[in-house]
């Protein structure tokens, strides 16, 4: 099969106050992709993989990337609550039942608060890397501490696969927008870093089915999140892929592109 | 003039070979370095380096905090400051300064402060910080949100010293059902607030607009002068004349019985690699969201090794540019008339010793300032006008515009 071109559009939304960049491309059942902390490069090949069977939705959270900062915002639930706005907003994913989710790492977390909110809104969810919950032995990674590249090579497994993303020596502007991501990632989850401690509660609310991935490879957030996910919601499947990080999408494109086809491609 | 002694307290007795090793002084350093036996001696000698200092002249101590590095065991300048309360007797005790996003509790800060004040008979200089970017991290304190909480937890101390309690505090970083504290200051309206800062120009301004006094710490000459037009402007703008009494410096400045000894010991204001907070992780001392987005670009830079400190001078550049002076009586004092012509400050702190400078060496540098050198400043101050805020009867603020006097002086 030869892909086709994928043609991309952009609309803002305004939800919460905040003009909301969509980015969509593709057709077929609506799918709403929630990027990572470090915000997300605008085209990403994982996207155009989902394209050719989904309509591709992918927002810049509110605070990250091209997405004005809502000074108002205070946790990772605001955020989810802005999204389940959004979802009211956007033609493509008004109809219940028939959106699925894919979170990736912080987005993850995102999806899942989202998820508990209305539990049976969902066609699938998926959480690939989530954050959002507290390990009970190892540490969620600590970008405090690390530089901004430090800190996303982290999330390779391969030196090479960051290179091939963001080069060896990534762009002043690159890092000013990774800085901007950090700090909105601060103002919402710095303290407890990176998890709720009352989402774990409330993830059997939801009926969604639910695939939960993670890389083997995951220094970020470690793997036991992973079964802790799989174990606290009702109907889920726990996947995980060798020779991946936490960035999954990006070091395994087709990989997970292919998982997601394959568990929520049929309405 | 108003002439302060200070130093970092420096836990001179950590190996340093290990902090090489490690490739960092701060933050990540591990406390396993620490030596509880000599931190005792060596807070001990600092205490008496403090009261040779009110022996020999001083008009103020100033005192600092930091944490999680060897550069400064002050954890907490409120403990010293009580303890000087009760300990000296003419000195004022000047803070600066409890480093205010870091409090969970503002009112109890106001609190303590009330209590300095009382106990040392109206001495407190409170001065206010927003504390360094690996402060935040130390304490767990969200860096994204510093100027905020600093700006807000000034708003309360200032209130809860000011107003009548009790009343409610609803903000947008701190919540209090009651604020009515049984501490109040002596000093009234409130004891005097200096503002020390180096890099932010948020800060200087902010200060400007309080009236506060604004303590430039070891910047270089023409940067220092760049500072006070920014000040000027700003006090111009608010509708009162800058000048000396609004003006303060910090002078790393090392005397000694001999030009060598003074020399030798002044390298020691580079033990850090002439980092004032610990040879750090770059990262470390930016956390996002902590320095104003106009720095944005040159700290992502510094963060990822493509900028060079921009506090990093070599011992020579800093000589030259009088940040650091030393010498004999005789060779300092022209270089300190120098920095009064050129910058007229009339708040002086001497940052006198650092690293691992021996205590007696310590101690002599301290006589020899106060004897010599503290004298011919004093001259110099009336000769060229500066006037410190107490001399000039200076306004404790913009809010308040009458100076601050204890009721009781005995």
């Amino acid at each position: 099969m030869s892909p086709m071109p994928v043609t991309w559009t952009s609309q803002t939304l305004s939800v919460a106050g905040i003009a909301l960049p969509v980015a969509r491309a593709g057709a077929g059942p609506p799918v709403l992709v929630l990027h990572h902390d470090v915000g997300t490069r605008p085209r990403l090949p994982f996207y155009e993989a989902l394209a050719r069977d989904f309509t591709v939705l992918v927002p810049s959270h509110p605070g990250y990337d091209g997405s004005p900062r809502p000074d108002w915002m205070r946790s990772v639930r605001d955020m989810a609550v802005v999204y389940q706005w959004l979802l009211g907003e956007l033609e493509a994913t008004r109809e219940l039942g028939r959106l699925s989710i894919v979170g990736l790492g912080f987005g993850g977390w995102i999806a899942a608060e989202l998820a508990t909110m209305a539990p049976r809104a969902l066609h699938r969810l998926v959480l690939v890397g989530a954050m959002g919950i507290k390990p009970e032995r190892g540490e969620i990674a600590d970008q405090a501490l690390v530089s901004y590249i430090d800190y996303v090579r982290l999330g390779f497994a391969e030196g090479a696969a960051f290179e091939g993303v963001f080069g060896a020596e990534p762009a002043t502007s690159q890092l000013e927008q990774w800085d901007l991501n950090r700090e909105m990632t601060f103002r919402i989850a710095w303290k407890p870093y990176m998890y709720n401690p009352t989402l774990p509660h409330l993830l059997g609310g939801i009926v969604t089915p639910t695939l939960v991935v993670w890389g083997r490879e995951d220094r970020i957030v470690p793997l036991e999140c992973g079964e802790r996910y799989a174990k606290a919601l009702r109907q889920a499947r726990l996947e995980v892929l060798d020779g991946t990080g936490h960035f999954v999408e990006m070091e395994q494109p087709d990989a997970l592109a292919r998982l997601v086809a394959g568990f929520a491609g049929k309405e | 003039m108003h002439l302060m002694y200070f130093t970092e307290q420096p836990m001179s007795a950590y190996p340093a070979e290990e902090g090489r090793t490690f490739g960092a002084t701060a933050l990540m350093f591990s406390n396993k370095h620490f030596d509880p036996v000599a931190g005792s001696r060596l807070y001990n000698e600092y205490l008496e380096h403090y009261r040779l200092a009110e022996e020999v002249g001083f008009d103020g101590i100033m005192l600092n905090e930091h944490h999680n590095a060897p550069f400064c065991m002050q954890a907490k300048c409120n403990v010293f400051a009580s303890i000087l309360a009760a300990m000296t007797k003419r000195v004022k005790i000047v803070l600066l300064g409890n480093p205010l996003p870091l409090a969970d509790n503002p009112v109890r800060l106001a609190e303590e402060l009330a209590m300095i004040d009382m106990v040392s008979r109206g001495r407190l200089v409170s001065g206010f910080v927003r504390g360094g970017g690996q402060e935040q991290l130390a304490t767990g304190v969200n860096p994204a949100y510093n100027r905020e909480r600093f700006e807000e937890a000034h708003e309360l101390i200032v209130k809860a010293w000011t107003q009548t309690g009790p009343f409610r505090w609803e903000g947008a970083h701190y919540q209090h059902r009651v604020v009515n504290p049984w501490a109040l200051p002596l000093q009234k309206p409130h004891p005097r607030v200096w503002i020390p800062g180096v890099l932010s120009k948020e800060t200087i301004i902010w200060a400007a607009r309080k009236r506060y006094p604004y303590i430039a710490l070891s910047t270089a000459i023409d940067a220092t002068k760049k500072i006070w037009e920014l000040y000027d402007q700003v006090a111009a703008e608010t509708g009162y004349a800058g000048g000396p009494e609004y003006r303060g410096y910090l002078q790393r400045c090392h005397v000694a019985e001999t030009e060598e000894k003074a020399l030798e010991n002044a390298r020691q204001f580079m033990w850090m690699q002439g980092e004032f907070t610990g040879l750090a992780h770059p990262v470390w001392s930016s956390p996002s969201g902590y320095f104003s987005p106009s720095y944005r670009t040159a700290f992502v830079e510094y963060a990822v090794g493509r900028r060079s400190n921009p506090r990093g001078a070599a011992f020579e550049d800093q000589l030259r540019d009088q940040q650091i002076v030393a010498g004999t009586p005789r060779t300092v004092i022209p270089k300190l008339r120098r920095l009064l012509e050129e910058t007229r400050p009339s708040i002086l702190g001497f940052w006198a010793s650092d690293g691992f400078v021996k205590n007696e060496d310590a101690r002599t540098c301290i006589r020899l300032l106060g004897q010599e050198v503290l004298p011919a400043l004093r001259e110099m101050g009336k000769e060229l006008g500066l006037w410190s805020p107490f001399e000039a009867n200076a306004p404790v603020s913009l809010a308040f515009p009458e100076p601050a006097r204890s009721p009781v002086t005995s």
